[in-house]
């Protein structure tokens, strides 16, 4: 067995409003910003599966996107894989977290 | 029986970890003269009630989504099963969330669009009258509160043309003179739901759930007994589910 770091990336659907991204937004010109557009606000989840193989990992936080992690009906998610680390070393061990 | 409900129809009230309005719910239960009864989260096991409501709050703090972790809550496999069975179950506020990303209702309930936890009273109109949620209202636009800041009801196009066209949307907030309020920016529309949509059901018919609190208006010395006709409305459907399954085997304790 290994340990698997992922992040899940999950964002609003375009189309879908994100009145968080469109504050963000409005307050750019305060900062005399006029270059950026396209403001989207979502979260980030972080964290380590114990499996037999990196594409079985990848299955189950995939299927923990869909059914958790997300809701597929306003949201869309990206799977980042971050480390693959020997189960021998635990993660808080490891420090390398940025 | 003060309110001239039927004493043998008992009416769970699911308790989760944050929920705030269980208490109100239990007492306009209580109101309508029907067995108010307590569900815990831990347990899936509706203890023999003839309609859930799942109340308003933040169940497990709303981390996550408003709603999520609830889901998947023991209490929700019951309530699910319950549903599925044809069982009553409505969701107010936080309960609505819990529906909706549960599946048992459509759509989603979004961050309001004004970012700001919206605290105050709207007035929202019942779409139909021949639901088992809404049979017991006047059809006049009820003035009841509402506290949430993620109820800004979403579903895609087609989805929403579906629900129109199935009669899936059972509330919508309206503007003084009783007309939609479908621009998402006006005031009458607390929270930018899209059409103006404050309640839905599933398609059969039997799940429903609504943002603001008809519990919370439950007697006249609260401000206003509006919201009764929505949970003697309940009662009723419940009664009548009860009577239809004719008589239950009791243990002589009811």
């Amino acid at each position: 067995m290994s340990d698997f770091r992922y992040a899940v990336n999950v964002l609003p659907k375009p189309g879908i409003l994100d009145p968080q991204g469109r504050a963000v937004e409005l307050s750019l010109p305060h900062l005399n910003i006029t270059t950026v557009s396209r403001v989207r606000v979502g979260r980030r989840v972080e964290l380590t599966v114990t499996a037999d193989s990196e594409a079985a990992a990848l299955a189950l936080v995939d299927g923990l996107a869909k059914e958790l992690l997300s809701n597929p009906l306003i949201e869309a998610y990206a799977i980042e894989l971050l480390e693959a680390t020997s189960s021998a070393v635990s993660w808080a061990a490891g420090a390398t977290q940025p | 029986m003060g309110g001239g409900g039927d004493a043998a129809v008992r009416i769970g009230v699911v308790v989760f970890p944050d929920s705030n309005s269980d208490v109100d719910a239990l007492n306009a239960l209580a109101v309508a003269g029907v067995e108010p009864v307590r569900l815990w989260h831990e347990s899936p096991d509706l203890n023999g009630v003839s309609a859930v409501i799942l109340p308003g709050g933040f169940a497990y703090g709303d981390y996550l989504r408003a709603g999520v972790i609830a889901r998947f809550s023991p209490v929700m496999r019951g309530v699910s099963a319950f549903a599925a069975e044809g069982g009553l179950v409505l969701g107010i506020c936080n309960g609505f969330q819990v529906l909706a990303e549960s599946r048992l209702v459509p759509g989603a309930l979004l961050r309001n669009r004004s970012l700001r936890f919206a605290c105050k009273l709207v007035d929202i109109k019942p779409e139909r009258l021949d639901s088992p949620f809404t049979r017991a209202a006047t059809g006049k636009p009820l003035h009841i509160p509402i506290a949430h800041g993620e109820g800004c009801y979403y579903a895609d196009e087609a989805t929403l043309d579906e629900l129109e066209a199935n009669g899936q949307v059972l509330f919508r907030y309206v503007r003084s003179d009783g007309a939609p309020a479908l621009d998402p920016d006006e005031p009458a529309n607390p929270n930018g739901s899209l059409r103006a949509i404050a309640g839905v059901c599933n398609a059969a018919g039997n799940v429903a759930g609504l943002m603001p609190h008809p519990e919370r208006m439950s007697e006249t010395i609260l401000g206003s007994d509006d919201g009764m006709q929505l949970i003697r409305s309940l009662v009723i459907s419940a009664a009548e589910r009860d009577a239809a399954r004719g008589p239950a085997i009791v243990g002589g304790t009811r």
